[in-house]
């Protein structure tokens, strides 16, 4: 909790900065606009307005400026914009009864979250057999991890349009399953590498305990391994869920998807309407906020019932 | 079918026998199991395309990856110039030292870095690609846009990594240099810096394929006529599915390459860290 003032002198900051740069980066278009609506501003004429600076511009026209915070497509909005496009799209519509409406973003939000659980889901699945592999045979993981490595140093971006017609021509007719495998393919590689790390934190002397007591390997699987490994998995879930949800944007992103939030922002670019692109990025980062805070109580709480300090 | 199985025996049969514990230490046979077994991956591939007969347009073989490859290399080199050298390299270069400066410079006033942390570490796992269309919009068509996207997506993982590297000194080492007379330079340049070294690392190296990422991404929403992403995107349209994947097997060297340059100059420079001894 101490760290909530500070927290909050940054954000202010950032606010701050963010307020004061929309003025000369909108100020262009707020006279293109104005003169086109025969207001009087210097220099006349868009050419030669081209040739002065922002600055000039701003000095030159100082009755103009509050023109710049109030611009239906400007470069940058104002987060009070911002805000107010979030609600509009958000809140109004659910007290219009609208919620699922092809406009709203929790429509395109709940999309977008069902990919990213999905593709969570797997990649988690495919992150564990294959950690517990790793842990049991020396053949898998000399010949599995170079590969798992050298997979995430591979953009995905640049096979999800692939995935993305290659499930089409096989057949798939849903766009959520090779969303959700792309997620997956972010997803996996944290998930395999925090619980490979966390079956094999027991100490050597843990380890020789068990022998003693004639354990067998299943046994020391569940009653030591797996226990130990769980505050490693947490984290390597928090970092695993964030990435889901970065794989299902990517996913909806270049390959022409009509609902989700990626879809969202590239309809927003189509149509030259910054006010969407903003809203959806910002309700992606409340979504990936909301993910990362679950996951961050469960962990807390499943490590008090095991008696772990957190 | 059946030479498939026999490749997948006797690939699988190899694998175990180089995998003994008398090899332990060869690091010849860490190099060669995972080949072996990406090798038994790609001959699966093209026998399984061979005999159902899979149309190019949806799956080619890797041999006509391949001749595509060699065929279309000067396409390939500019796409690679325009993406990876001029996008992400020169993106990825202002990122970094962008946000190891202000890591150096925030470190100094306790109370900005208490709130700076847990705000990079929340921006840090937001889906920043989405941003592209806007930087695209700011910047142009042309690869300086790119390079916008790539610093803002590689700025928040460094910056993280670079605050906790700052900080790994213990007080015994610091109360060593206030004994030395050492000034807050001094302290910086010989001993918090060096041991900020691995950790800023760890952010360099999560940060190369944000960049490719970064890169890639952002000319879908808009390039000149050549680059990665744009010949990927047109390609998949056009249908010319053997050009995109010479594309994909690019990226993948490059980012492969990439990550692998960003760990030898790990090594170079923290060979005295515990995780790099031999």
């Amino acid at each position: 909790m101490r760290n909530l003032l500070p927290i909050f002198t940054v954000v202010g900051l950032i606010v701050a900065v963010w307020y004061a740069a929309v003025a000369p980066m909108n100020i262009r278009s707020a006279l293109d606009q104005l003169e086109r609506s025969d207001h009087a501003v210097v220099p006349a004429g868009a050419l030669e307005r081209r040739e002065v600076s922002v600055w000039y511009l701003l000095v030159n026209n100082p009755n103009q400026i509050a023109v710049t915070y109030d611009l239906e497509r400007s470069r940058l909005p104002t987060p009070t914009q911002i805000g107010y496009e979030l609600w509009k799209s958000t809140g109004e519509m659910l007290l219009r009864g609208k919620a699922m409406s092809k406009r709203s973003l929790l429509y395109h939000g709940w999309v977008t979250l069902q990919s990213t659980l999905w593709g969570f889901f797997l990649g988690t699945t495919v992150g564990v057999m294959g950690a517990i592999f790793i842990v049991y045979s020396r053949i898998v993981e000399l010949s599995l991890m170079p590969w798992a490595i050298i997979s995430q140093t591979i953009p995905i971006v640049a096979l999800a349009p692939m995935i993305i017609v290659l499930s089409s021509q096989i057949g798939i007719e849903s766009r959520g399953l090779p969303k959700a495998m792309i997620s997956a393919y972010l997803c996996f590689f944290p998930v395999l590498v925090g619980l490979t790390k966390g079956l094999r934190s027991p100490a050597l002397s843990q380890m020789d305990l068990l022998k003693t007591y004639n354990a067998s390997s299943v046994q020391v699987f569940f009653k030591l391994r797996l226990p130990a490994s769980v505050p490693f998995l947490f984290t390597s879930l928090k970092v695993g869920i964030a990435a889901a949800l970065v794989g299902t944007i990517v996913g909806e992103l270049p390959t022409g998807a009509i609902s989700g939030l990626g879809a969202r922002i590239l309809i927003g670019d189509q149509f030259g309407n910054p006010l969407a692109i903003w809203a959806a990025l910002f309700a992606a980062a409340i979504i990936a906020g909301i993910l990362v805070t679950f996951l961050d109580l469960l962990q807390r709480f499943t490590l008090h019932q095991m008696g772990m300090r957190v | 079918m059946i030479i498939l199985l026999l490749v997948w025996i006797t690939g699988g049969l190899l694998n175990l026998w180089l995998a003994r514990p008398l090899w332990h230490k060869k690091r010849i046979v860490h190099l060669i199991i995972p080949i072996i077994f990406g090798t038994m991956v790609m001959i699966s591939w093209e026998l399984l395309v061979k005999e159902f007969n899979v149309s190019p347009v949806i799956l080619p073989a890797p041999t006509t990856i391949a001749q595509t490859f060699i065929e279309s290399t000067d396409i390939l080199i500019a796409d690679f110039t325009q993406t990876v050298l001029k996008g992400a390299l020169s993106g990825f270069f202002i990122g970094a030292i962008v946000a190891i400066g202000t890591a150096v410079i925030v470190d100094r006033w306790l109370f900005l870095q208490r709130g700076l942390l847990p705000i990079g570490n929340f921006v840090a796992a937001l889906p920043i690609v989405g941003i592209a269309p806007i930087l695209v919009n700011w910047f142009g068509f042309d690869w300086q846009s790119k390079a916008a996207v790539v610093v803002v997506m590689v700025f928040f993982p460094i910056l993280v990594n670079s605050f906790q590297g700052l900080r790994a000194t213990n007080s015994i080492q610091r109360d060593l240099m206030f004994t030395y007379a050492a000034g807050y330079l001094q302290t910086l340049l010989k001993l918090r810096l060096p041991a900020a070294m691995p950790f800023i690392f760890n952010g360099l190296k999560i940060a190369t394929t944000l960049a490719l990422i970064g890169a890639i991404v952002s000319e879908y929403f808009g390039s000149p006529t050549r680059g990665m992403g744009f010949r990927i995107s047109t390609g998949v349209g056009a249908l010319t599915i053997d050009l995109v994947w010479a594309e994909i097997v690019v990226a993948a060297f490059s980012g492969s390459v990439f990550f692998g340059i960003m760990v030898l100059i790990e090594r170079k420079v923290t060979f005295w860290h515990p995780s790099q001894r031999q």
